[in-house]
């Protein structure tokens, strides 16, 4: 599997991002922001966490408009496999490979501990190595988790089945408790929380490292 | 405007959080205001204004040119509605 692990200015979680795709055994490419080109044989491309832009004008709007960002649409559009966490969910749907928008959190305040996940659909590359409806514990640290969507987005993501992750127990008012959504191939994930701060024993926890092994499975079949 | 300079347009763009998104901040400015002893208030809404400086004198093509602005980046059309003024 190779990975490639987009940096923008403000990126702050794109070396544990790529530590947990080696941990699965990925080769990673790290892609600078305003490189307009991909690395050839690209797999899986990976948005990080962090403050993109400083998070200017909203979250993940400037990222999404380098020119990377374009070269990651026509990926996904190829049918590429591609993660947003975090600050990489809000670039996602900034460029509208994902429906709806990250909100402020409802009670203004950063957030930032373990929560307790539902995974609600195994059936992506992503989730097939949970259980569908498993409870899984990973870290949230965001400012703008806030979910929101028209109604008819939502019926239509309920109804496809492309709600991956929701709150056990809501921290940031999201709609519907949605933690993570999957495009409608089900090959581009964005979440807030950070599976790859769960992935090590070191982290206090690994129930992200079944994300990775995950796609690990589906993108180098043994 | 001087002489043989040219023009500049200034653009105000005003964005604001659709009617029924919930507005988290709004809010709690509303809470601070009453803590502070303003009584009345019913509602607030907070937003952002963007001043752009245009070069030329056509008015109504800037205003196209902002408009196409607003759609492609300055405001979120998920979530929020955009008023555009040129003057």
């Amino acid at each position: 599997m190779h990975a490639g692990v987009i940096e923008f200015p403000g990126s702050n979680c794109d070396r544990d991002l790529a530590v947990a795709f080696e941990a699965v055994g990925a080769r990673v490419s790290r892609i600078w922001h305003k490189d307009t080109g991909l690395p050839a044989g690209l797999d899986v491309i990976g948005i990080p966490g962090g403050f993109s832009f400083g998070d200017y004008l909203r979250c993940g709007a400037i990222a999404a408009r380098s020119p990377v960002s374009r070269a990651i649409v026509d990926f996904a559009n190829a049918g590429g496999y591609v993660i947003g966490i975090c600050n990489g969910f809000q670039v996602l749907t900034e460029t509208g490979l994902l429906p709806g928008a990250l909100m402020r959190n409802a009670g203004l305040k950063f957030v930032c501990k373990p929560v307790g996940l539902k995974v609600v659909t195994a059936d992506s590359a992503f989730t097939s190595r949970y259980e569908q409806g498993a409870e899984i514990t990973i870290p949230v640290a965001h400012h703008d988790g806030n979910y929101t969507a028209d109604p008819e987005t939502l019926a239509r993501l309920r109804g496809e089945g492309r709600i991956a992750f929701t709150y056990v127990e809501n921290p940031n008012g999201s709609l519907a408790d949605i933690a993570g959504i999957l495009s409608e191939n089900r090959r581009v994930l964005g979440m807030m929380p950070h599976p790859e701060r769960a992935a090590d024993p070191a982290h206090g926890g690994t129930d992200g490292l079944a994300l990775f092994k995950g796609l690990e499975a589906v993108l180098e079949p043994a | 405007m001087q002489d043989g300079g040219s023009r500049l347009m200034k653009a105000i763009v005003k964005v604001m959080l659709k009617e029924g998104v919930l507005d988290p901040q709004g809010e709690a400015i509303r809470h601070a205001l009453g803590t502070l002893g303003f009584g009345g208030v019913e509602g607030v809404r907070q937003g952002k204004v963007i001043e752009i400086a245009l070069a030329g004198e056509d008015r109504e093509k800037a205003r196209a040119e902002v408009e196409a602005m607003c759609e492609k980046l300055l405001a979120n059309t998920v979530i929020e509605r955009y008023e555009i003024e040129v003057e």
